[in-house]
């Protein structure tokens, strides 16, 4: 059954993130971008990171996915009408990535990982706290750090300030 | 933390799934699974979810009509009741329209973008002590809280595919407000967790077991106040009054669901209903005690209910806690109607000061504040003589705090002429 | 049965078409996107390789909880930037940010 449930879970992904690509229309690829979003919530589930999919969910989905819907909308009136790169780019960027998956799948199956049993039951709540608040307590307060920073400089940036147009 | 109450079968993995075993084996294979959560799903969920729309609809109506003194819908059947049914027909029976310009198939998605994540968070609550969809799910309530953020999407969606400019600003004033309100929303859920250590919600419901005095509302004056917070967080969070502006029906027709019609709308109006019963049973079992009652009688004869045949006796145990518990968030519901017709509405400058500078500073002391209580205080001596009593005026009168900085907000932003934004100037 | 391999072809075609997203879009915001799902990507990586390689413990669900909160801190800071470029430039387009001014 975790087989299925990991081919629907990674159908729902790939669909969405070539949605991503492949939409002209930006609103279009938010959603799409919701939909990879929520299906790497659900690997999440199935790898047994219950914390880490709802977090995703939270954060992602909740928080970052909402602010680019925001800023898709703020600037609506600039995108009405289509931007596509030049053929010439497209093309460069498709035999550029094409080249990277196949790099990237041939080193993955030709990599011999040990690739012990996939241990069953859950990973402890508990277990995840004390790690974030034990071994791994200077990052977790540089992330508060850096939080706030960027909270700051988020909202100056964004901040509208009474200037002749073309100065910054 | 609280005393752990043990019960017959205290092993987590036996209490939530209980009738699967009972019922499946111990081992079903995955058709037999699926079929049984589906089974579960499609007559238990979606069954409960209308009903909850049925008799909510109904019942927003009757409230309504009391508090002002009127009768409230009378005629279609015995006291009204069938009422929702001729809405629900009347409703069924429209034209399914799409506005000329809109994207159809964002037009589309977005109602069912705004139900799926309120169906979703039923598969965590637990409605007795072995009827929860999901019992091992030991995330149970950061996973409610996650899902339920997913809503905020389809509402901006509606509002910004119906290619209408006041859809558009109602949905922008209600994704404002929605993710304004889920930081004092998440807060107050975290000095829960703080009291209680787990976000199990099995685990929070079984240690609430034995009575009025085990409630988590009584545990600790900032879970009191904790709950007040989370009741107004979560009043806005569903959009209801007094923060309804994004349905202000004086102001923009009916917000960012101005052009759904038909059966799209009723399922709008669907997820709203299920959005109220859902954190009405959130607070239910974070802070009035789960499915017990409130003199503990029902935890008591869980305990003595064997577990490992199905029986008449378990049944009935369990039919009896899904009462107490729909009583409970029937309750919760109730009060949120009766604030909604009772309360005018503020600015959204109001809405968005009441919050930012109100209730986000309010749970973040209290946070401070139960942390604190839960390392010095509990389990001292302290507590030994600290009656109830003593620990619920100390949380009323935090609660009474808490609305004395709300009026204030309010009273003092009365009058004041706030320009938001300029809505000109951002192209929309 | 489901392996260590499957998730990390997953994780290699969501990271290219993040790439791709990337390399082809000119609308800024789309370029964040793809950038999202190269985060993404390798967030999959880190999870799947604790699942799978790392036994009992939790290094890299930490490391994927780190990752999706400076995510989420560059995307405010890039979309605060954007949109100071459209109150400036009008457009979003990042084929007009190709001047440096003052």
């Amino acid at each position: 059954m975790q087989a299925i449930l990991f081919y629907i879970f990674a159908a729902l992904t790939l669909a969405g993130a070539i949605g991503v690509v492949a939409s002209r229309n930006i609103v279009r690829a938010a959603v799409q971008l919701l939909l990879a979003l929520l299906g790497v919530a659900a690997l999440y589930f199935l790898l047994g990171a219950e914390f880490l999919a709802a977090v995703q969910l939270v954060i992602y989905v909740g928080g970052t996915l909402v602010l680019i819907i925001f800023g898709v909308m703020l600037t609506a009136r600039a995108s009405q009408k289509l931007l596509n790169p030049s053929r010439g780019e497209q093309i460069a960027g498709l035999v550029s990535a094409v080249v990277l998956l196949v790099a990237l799948i041939a080193s993955i199956v030709t990599t011999r990982f040990p690739d012990q049993p996939a241990p069953l039951g859950r990973y402890s709540l508990q277990a995840l706290g004390q790690d974030l608040l034990g071994d791994y307590l200077l990052p977790f307060e540089l992330a508060s750090l850096l939080l706030l920073a960027v909270m700051i400089g988020a909202a100056y940036l964004a901040k509208k300030r009474p200037h002749a147009k073309g100065e910054v | 933390m609280l005393r752990e109450v043990q019960l017959a079968s205290s092993d987590p993995s036996s209490a939530g799934g209980t009738f699967i075993r009972l019922i499946l084996g111990d081992e079903p294979g995955w058709p037999l699974r699926i079929g049984w959560d589906l089974t579960i799903i499609f007559l238990g969920f979606l069954g409960l979810a209308s009903m909850v729309a049925f008799i909510g609809i109904w019942a927003e109506r009757k409230v309504a009509g009391r508090i002002q003194q009127r009768h409230g819908p009378n005629r279609v059947g015995p006291i009204g009741i069938l009422q929702s049914l001729a809405d629900g027909i009347k409703l069924v029976s429209k034209e399914d329209l799409l506005p000329r310009g809109a994207d159809g198939w964002l037009f589309r998605l977005a109602p069912y973008l705004a139900f799926a994540p309120v169906f979703a968070s039923f598969l965590a609550i637990p409605f007795g002590p072995d009827m929860i969809f999901e019992p091992a799910l030991a995330v149970g309530l950061f996973w409610m809280l996650a899902i339920l953020s997913v809503e905020v999407i389809g509402v901006i969606l509606a509002g910004w595919s119906s290619n209408n400019k006041w859809s558009v600003y109602g949905a922008m004033r209600e994704a404002c407000q929605l993710i304004s309100y889920e930081i004092p929303l998440g807060i107050s859920i975290l000095i829960v967790v703080v009291a209680t250590g787990t976000l199990d919600l099995l685990e929070l419901s079984r240690m609430q077991a034995g009575g009025m005095q085990h409630w988590l509302l009584f545990h600790q004056p900032f879970v009191l106040a904790a709950f007040v917070v989370f009741f107004i967080a979560s009043l806005a969070s569903n959009k209801r009054a007094p923060f309804d502006l994004p349905e202000s029906e004086s102001e923009l027709v009916a917000g960012y669901h101005t052009e759904y019609s038909g059966l799209r709308f009723s399922l709008f109006y669907l997820a709203e209903y299920n959005a109220m019963f859902v954190m009405g049973a959130i607070m239910t079992i974070l802070f009035l005690g789960g499915w017990d009652d409130p003199v503990g009688y029902l935890s008591a004869w869980s305990a003595r209910v064997p577990r490992d045949v199905m029986s008449l006796e378990l049944l009935a145990v369990n039919a009896v806690a899904f009462h107490v518990f729909m009583a409970k968030t029937c309750l919760i519901i109730f009060i949120q109607m009766w604030v909604r017709w009772t309360l005018p509405r503020p600015r959204i400058d109001q809405v968005l000061h009441a919050c930012i500078k109100v209730l986000l500073p309010m749970s973040l002391v209290l946070l401070l504040g139960s942390a604190l209580w839960e390392l010095f205080v509990q389990n001292t001596s302290l507590m030994q003589r600290a009656t109830q009593w003593v620990l619920l005026a100390i949380g009323l009168s935090f609660v009474g705090f808490i609305f004395l900085m709300l009026a204030q907000a309010f009273i003092q932003g009365r009058g004041k002429q706030y320009r938001l934004s300029e809505p000109a100037k951002l192209g929309i | 049965m489901i392996g260590l391999t499957h998730f990390l072809i997953l994780a290699a075609i969501l990271f290219v078409c993040g790439l791709l997203t990337v390399l082809t879009k000119r609308h800024a915001i789309g370029i964040l996107m793809g950038v999202e799902l190269m985060l993404n990507a390798a967030n999959i990586n880190l999870v799947a390789f604790n699942h799978y390689s790392a036994g009992d413990r939790l290094d890299g669900q930490v490391f994927a909880l780190f990752v999706i909160v400076i995510a989420a801190a560059e995307a405010a800071v890039a979309l605060a930037i954007f949109l100071n470029f459209y109150n400036n430039f009008g457009s979003v387009d990042v084929e007009r940010a190709n001047e440096l001014r003052g």
